[in-house]
């Protein structure tokens, strides 16, 4: 008899909380437009935050509403972005790939560094008399950067960080994160960079760095008449606008090694000789 | 009938924290205390959870379930009627209060079948008849300072957690090792407070 109650009395309680569910559900429910989310399973779904919005669910919102282009996530090859653009019936725009470049060349053997036995993070490290390292402009090698990469395109080798710009998408969070200023936004197309960003004087930079740019204009008389290099102040850059190709890098013979190919600079190729 | 209140809140925060000294509820107090943000928004969903499921099962206690001589249900019951409120409650919050929904939404499905919700109704149909925690407010009181006890722990945890992040932590303690060497010492710190009700 005990067992009959129990199983009377649990059925109605499931019976009722079941309708009471239902009832509600079907009351409240909540009218979602189907394009948020088809157009949020087109996007890359890492909710890096790149395009502004807080994460890819947001941003679909934010595209379907007509508040931003398809085009404003970083992350979406141009094909993603066409798909999107044509399922919503809008125009897509052509948007050059941008990646992230560490503009510091500057590796343990090659840089003069003091002992520091602190917090490992650049930020904490900063705080204390800007960092361990011998040069005031250079990258400090623990790898802010890399944590705050949702993608793991940053790798932290000999103490300095180096963007694998196959991975990287463009998102701009370690941009804002380093405390050096270091990391810009550089077009993927480009391959000949100059890896650093302190402008010191040439001695001043050799003292405590092997691979700095010294401003010693190799480079900028090796492209010649082509204006693929722009000089400021002591240090020299490639000009965006008009960017020099590999065979500059094989002319200019740099003397410090500064100007680098991007894949080689990956590869560690560079700074032996010191 | 202030003093016994005053004991339960008091108890129910400190001496007898849900996590570190029932050691209810572990599963959130590990998995979501990487990060003060989520600990927040977690600490949030259970102290709604909490405060509510405290407030309906001892209702349903009270008034069907002994009259009726039914007690030997209250395990079952309450876990059904503690899945259907959640349930409830997720499927209001998001048509009522989006923000709200937003910040709680995805901890809530989460803590449905917690063993510190069921804990906390569990004790509070166990409490002695005479008690204040036997009635319906001193049970949804019991709920809710447990679940305050519950955030306490979390927050304090996760705040640890940050820090530790950054610190040199030898090879071999790394991640859940030192997490749980934390949550211990942490525990102990705790007993500190045992004898103050």
């Amino acid at each position: 008899m005990d067992s009959l109650i129990a199983v009377v009395a649990v059925g109605i309680l499931g019976a009722v909380l079941g309708v009471v569910i239902g009832v509600v559900a079907k009351a409240f429910a909540v009218e979602v437009d189907e394009r948020i989310e088809q157009v949020e399973e087109m996007l890359p779904g890492a909710n890096c935050g790149g395009c502004g919005f807080a994460g890819c669910a947001d941003f679909a919102k934010g595209v379907v509403a007509g508040k931003a282009p398809p085009s404003q996530c970083p992350v979406c090859a141009p094909e993603d972005v066409s798909k999107i653009s044509d399922y919503l019936g809008i125009a897509a725009e052509e948007k050059e790939k941008m990646v992230a470049l560490v503009r510091c060349s500057g590796d343990i053997p090659n840089t003069v560094r003091s002992l520091y036995n602190g917090v490992r993070d650049c930020r904490s490290a900063v705080l204390v008399a800007g960092g361990a390292k011998g040069c005031d402009y250079g990258c400090l090698g623990f790898g802010s950067c890399a944590e705050a990469c949702p993608f793991g395109a940053i790798e932290i080798r000999d103490g300095l960080a180096i963007v694998h710009k196959e991975i990287c998408v463009g998102c701009e969070n370690c941009v804002a994160v380093c405390p050096k200023n270091l990391i810009v936004m550089v077009p993927a197309a480009s391959e000949v960079h100059v890896y650093c960003n302190s402008p010191e004087k040439g001695a001043v930079k050799r003292k405590v760095c092997q691979t700095a740019c010294i401003a010693c204009r190799k480079c900028v008389k090796a492209s010649g008449e082509e204006d693929h290099m722009l000089v400021d102040g002591f240090l020299v850059r490639s000009n965006y606008e008009n960017p020099p190709g590999p065979e500059l890098v094989e002319a200019a013979a740099c003397p410090t090694t500064a100007l680098r190919v991007d894949s080689e600079h990956v590869k560690g190729a560079y700074g032996g000789e010191a | 009938m202030m003093s016994e209140l005053l004991v339960i809140t008091i108890g129910a925060i400190l001496v007898n924290n849900f996590v570190l000294s029932k050691f209810l509820g572990i599963c959130p107090f590990l998995g979501v205390s990487k990060k003060l943000d989520t600990a927040l928004g977690m600490s949030g969903a259970v102290i709604f959870v909490m405060t509510l499921a405290s407030l309906v099962s001892s209702l349903i206690n009270q008034f069907l379930l002994v009259p009726m001589q039914l007690q030997y249900l209250q395990t079952l019951v309450f876990i059904v009627v503690i899945a259907s409120l959640v349930q409830l409650v997720e499927i209001l919050l998001q048509k009522l209060s989006v923000k709200l929904y937003e910040s709680l939404g995805i901890f809530l499905p989460l803590i449905t079948t917690n063993c510190a919700v069921l804990g906390a109704v569990v004790l509070n149909a166990k409490a002695a008849p005479a008690s204040v925690q036997s009635t319906w407010y001193g049970a949804t009181i019991y709920g809710f300072c447990s679940a305050l006890g519950f955030a306490l722990a979390l927050i304090l945890f996760s705040s640890l957690r940050e820090k530790l992040d950054l610190a040199n932590v030898p090879e071999a303690f790394e991640g859940t090792a030192i997490s749980l060497v934390t949550a211990g010492i942490l525990a102990m710190a705790f007993m500190g407070f045992s004898g103050l009700v």
